[in-house]
């Protein structure tokens, strides 16, 4: 399991998140590609499943992979994908 | 966010700093890390440990069965192969030596000595043997050296577990656990022999609120759906259905979802059939032990049921005067912990050290971090950004350049105090036996849980 960044994230993309992340795994975390990305992604390669985001988040975008709401389903591999490229 | 305020470099006209961080907990590492990724300050940071052992809870609280959560100590590793950071381990500051003597060598020292001092229930017969706090408990299957030799009788059938908690939960799901679903994990070898024979078969974990108020994390409560061998029971049930019908719009979405989490262990619950052989793990919500009763030891403990009411705003558990006894042969509390104790560095009334911004209130160049800063809540992430925010206070009282010109004696100074002092090489080493010790039976380490088998591995070459 992992967590995922849904849709809510996009125009919000506040960096609460990134702050409390232990193994830096939700990027970008370098502030000009954090200013032009449309949201923030979580790498599940290196997610531990602490949580820390979840509650951190101001708009409830993060969800535990099993629990994305299935509107939001394809950003399950929104959030792979960000990373396959890098 | 990076702090780019500064992408030159060290500071030409600041000096060089020396920071020593007291625990090599998550806290203590994350400082460590913050401070060493300052651009413009230049900052050796020098960790200790009462332990011989670095990682904290990492390593003797995080339950066994959580490997992917310890996975976050390969971030410490990164940390602790700096070239300005340094690890110090079995050095006790207050047995060893004071803090006045540390602020004689460093330009600061920050605690990130966490809260490991149980609170207590204060109810009577609460000293009869077969009671533990938590820390104890949680200790003994952890391999903490500690209370590696902790008595735990598992001869009983029951077992309470006091409080609603992760600690709790984590408590009552090893109790239940089947013992060859441990015997891959960490777990401490005295601890998975003991379970291996238990003789438990149910566990009672008692919140003194509604199933709204407890501070469990959401995935702590899903994980107990697929504990084999073990079903879930609520009680009295109709406390979840009620809760969530009185739930605001506007609550906190993790109370949401553990409400609906509960409320699918009421509705899977079988009613009439029950498989002897299957382990119970009761959640008893709005009760709270009055007294703990037993001759020699613990043998029973009388529940008061509660009532909810709003105490402006605060929702809070009054006594209805009724009672319950509950039979449990072993009673756990888990009811949250205070700062642990540090060579008389203040503790408020709120169990945590007074600061402001992490400097420690009314003292000069000490600091606090953590759950001795903010006490004991916040999954380990929490704790990264409180480091960078007590590193901030740090580096912006570095900046105006102070040092206390001490030269370095550390290491001397140290092995003269504490010749078993165990540094870096000797953590590497521990930490290779047990690692070891683990390939050769398909586990990730089979930790050494006395202090004589930790240092005897620490100075094997």
């Amino acid at each position: 399991m992992a967590y995922v960044v849904t849709e809510p994230c996009q125009g919000s993309k506040d960096h609460s998140c990134i702050d409390v992340c232990p193994v830096d795994c939700i990027q970008p975390m370098d502030e000009d590609d954090f200013a032009e990305a449309a949201q923030v992604y979580i790498d599940p390669a290196t997610c531990i499943d602490c949580g820390a985001c979840v509650t951190q988040c101001p708009v409830n975008a993060i969800y535990p992979e099993k629990d994305v709401p299935d509107e939001w389903q394809s950003y399950i591999a929104i959030n792979v994908d960000y990373f396959a490229h890098a | 966010m990076p702090d780019r305020t500064n992408e030159r470099g060290p500071d030409p006209e600041l000096k060089p700093a020396r920071v020593a961080v007291i625990g090599a907990g998550p806290s203590g590492f994350f400082t460590a890390g913050a401070l060493l990724g300052l651009r413009d300050l230049d900052v050796s940071v020098d960790l200790f440990d009462r332990l011989p052992t670095p990682w904290g809870l990492v390593r003797s609280g995080v339950a066994p069965d959580h490997p992917k959560i310890k996975s976050v100590s390969a971030v410490f590793e990164k940390t602790a192969a700096h070239e300005r950071f340094r690890f110090f381990g079995n050095v006790d500051i207050g047995r060893d030596m004071t803090r006045d003597e540390l602020l004689a060598r460093y330009d600061a020292v920050v605690y990130a000595t966490g809260a490991q001092t149980d609170k207590t229930l204060g109810v009577p017969g609460e000293e009869l043997p077969g009671t533990m706090a938590a820390s104890a408990f949680v200790g003994w299957y952890n391999g903490h050296p500690d209370h590696h030799a902790l008595h735990v009788d598992l001869s009983s059938e029951r077992a309470v577990i006091v409080g609603n908690g992760n600690v709790a939960l984590d408590i009552a799901r090893i109790l239940v656990t089947p013992p060859d679903r441990l015997a891959n994990t960490d777990i401490a070898d005295r601890a998975l022999h003991a379970l291996a024979t238990s003789r438990v078969r149910e566990v009672v974990v008692v919140g003194r609120r509604g199933p709204a108020q407890g501070t469990f994390t959401t995935p702590e409560l899903e994980e107990l759906a697929a504990l084999t061998g073990a079903k879930v029971l609520i009680d009295p049930e109709p406390t979840v259905a009620e809760a969530l019908a009185e739930l605001p719009d506007d609550a906190e979405p993790r109370v949401r979802r553990n409400l609906e989490v509960l409320q699918g262990y009421v509705s899977s619950t079988p009613d009439g059939e029950d498989d002897p052989h299957q382990r119970r793990l009761v959640l008893r919500f709005l009760s709270s032990p009055v007294e703990l009763q037993g001759s020699v030891r613990v043998e029973r403990v009388v529940l008061g049921a509660n009532e909810l009411i709003d105490d402006a705003g605060a929702v809070r558990a009054v006594d209805t005067g009724r009672r319950a006894i509950v039979e449990a042969g072993l009673v756990v509390t888990a009811v949250g912990y205070t700062a642990t104790p540090v060579d008389r560095l203040p503790i408020g009334h709120d169990g945590s050290v007074p600061n402001q911004e992490g400097r420690v209130s009314g003292h000069e160049r000490e600091y606090v971090v953590g759950w001795a800063k903010r006490g004991p809540s916040g999954v380990i992430g929490m704790n990264k950004k409180c480091a960078v925010d007590t590193v901030r206070a740090v580096a912006d009282d570095l900046r105006l350049g102070a040092r206390i010109e001490a030269g370095d004696d550390v290491e001397s100074w140290l092995r003269a105090r504490q010749p078993d002092l165990v540094t870096g090489v000797g953590w590497a080493a521990i930490d290779a036996s047990e690692r070891d010790a683990g390939s050769a039976s398909g586990r990730p380490r089979v930790k050494h849980c006395t202090y004589d088998a930790l240092l005897a591995a620490a100075s094997a070459t």
